[in-house]
């Protein structure tokens, strides 16, 4: 079996934890000099790993590896909204490879891409425009967790077309390389009012299924499935234990199956009941069975983040998630059972999965 | 030339910064700018939009809160500090 290698992004640094057979797993780390790292990625097109971080003396800057961890490097050069703009890149949240991209979402709300891997970034776009523009670009009007750009879904045979949320706002796609840009928010609940049709709802987490009609979102309020590629959604919550989560993760093979890890909706997000749970449709989200076996069922009061939780692409895919108290589980059997492969880390911000042949 | 003291956890990002040199410069700015000439990309880890000190990084010219534009004198010293921040 090829080596299968997690990138941890935590608020220490980023970690390292590979595995020739997905039971016994090694861990490495920390990386970054301990810097808050937001998102951490494997890059399939570079072989790098890139990380995302923001450093309360040392500001905003994307950390890049070329040798799987062993040794990094950082730079933030044209990461910047500039001296008179006003705004202030005060945080890289997400990453993603776009054809011969690389995007960094960043708060205040804006989108930089590097193309050469990193060591130069480019301002793309601010959705400048967009229903909400005018409310996003002021500080005081962020979201707690001030992430901005909070996630990307990306297309693996089209460089120019992507989706962008902006967090607290939505989700919007581009099909021209972020020249322009599409609300893709229709059918969503929200549950206070907005001014605009388009915009005001909460994406927390957006992933495309191996067939790219087929997406499914977890929201503020809701899980929701898509059956044409994010133009309108439908809610598929029903038979879960509450509508409030961060992470999601959509089966390699299979676009009936989805997981999410609802979690409490007020102040403590955290599991409910303390019963560590992974929820999973085999169906779309017409039903979902609790997936526990190996998790811990007492006072586990467990958070995870919306980069929190990913999947493999093997044949009976693996599932990962970390928490927000450093505890990293791993299922080898979609789902089925679950270890714990990782204890003590810091709290933790994204967890992503690379298969190495 | 001034005697700059650097803050520790910038050293480890600039192969081969030292904590302590010596650097000819009219301002705090000026200062900064002229270690961003052997260390590219230093600038960004203590200058922010503006340009203005980052919030948590402060520098002191002899002794006194300094900005950006503070003057150094040739026999001065300037300590830029990373505040106490975090946890």
């Amino acid at each position: 079996m090829p080596k299968t290698l997690l990138t941890v992004a935590t608020r220490k640094g980023t970690f390292i934890l590979e595995s020739d057979d997905r039971r016994d797993w090694t861990l490495r780390g920390p990386y970054c000099e301990g810097w808050p790292v937001y998102h951490a990625i494997y890059d399939a097109t570079t072989g790098e790993i890139y990380a995302a971080a923001a450093s309360e003396w040392h500001g905003t800057t994307v950390w890049r590896s070329s040798d799987l961890g062993e040794t990094w490097e950082m730079s933030s050069e044209g990461l910047t909204y500039g001296d008179q703009d006003g705004r202030r890149v005060s945080k890289a949240s997400t990453l993603a490879r776009a054809g011969d991209r690389l995007l960094v979402g960043v708060e205040a709300p804006g989108i930089f891409e590097s193309r050469d891997n990193g060591k130069t970034w480019s301002l793309l776009s601010t959705l400048s425009g967009q229903h909400g523009s005018e409310l996003w670009d002021d500080p005081a009007n962020q979201p707690p967790g001030h992430l901005g750009i909070s996630g990307f879904v990306t297309d693996a045979g089209d460089s120019d077309s992507f989706f962008a949320i902006v967090q607290g706002i939505g989700a919007f796609e581009t099909e021209d390389g972020g020249s322009s840009w599409t609300p893709r928010n229709q059918g969503l609940r929200r549950d206070w009012p907005a001014d605009y049709e388009d915009v005001g709802f909460c994406v927390h987490k957006l992933v495309r299924s191996s067939d790219p009609q087929r997406m499914y979102q977890q929201n503020h309020v809701g899980m929701h499935r898509s059956d044409d590629a994010g133009q309108s959604w439908t809610e598929i919550t029903e038979g879960l234990p509450g509508d409030f989560g961060f992470a999601a993760a959509v089966h390699p093979h299979d676009t009936e199956t989805f997981y999410v890890i609802p979690v409490d909706g007020g102040h403590g997000r955290t599991m409910h009941e303390g019963k560590a749970t992974v929820w999973r449709t085999r169906d779309a989200g017409s039903s979902w069975q609790p997936m526990r076996d190996g998790l811990p069922q007492v006072d586990a009061h467990l958070g995870v983040l919306r980069q929190g939780m990913t999947i493999d692409s093997h044949d009976a895919p693996g599932v990962y998630f970390g928490t927000s108290t450093g505890q990293v589980f791993a299922s080898a059997d979609e789902g089925e059972t679950w270890s714990e492969i990782a204890s003590y880390l810091p709290s933790i911000s994204s967890v992503d999965v690379a298969i190495l042949d | 030339m001034a005697d700059v003291r650097l803050p520790g956890t910038l050293t480890p990002l600039f192969p081969g910064l030292p904590r302590r040199l010596e650097v000819q410069a009219p301002t705090v700015l000026a200062a900064i700018d002229s270690l961003e000439q052997q260390w590219p990309g230093l600038r960004d880890r203590l200058v922010a939009e503006g340009p203005t000190l980052r919030s948590h990084i402060h520098a002191y010219v002899d002794g006194e809160r300094a900005g950006l534009e503070t003057p150094v004198a040739k026999r001065s010293r300037l300590d830029v500090i990373a505040a106490i921040s975090g946890g």
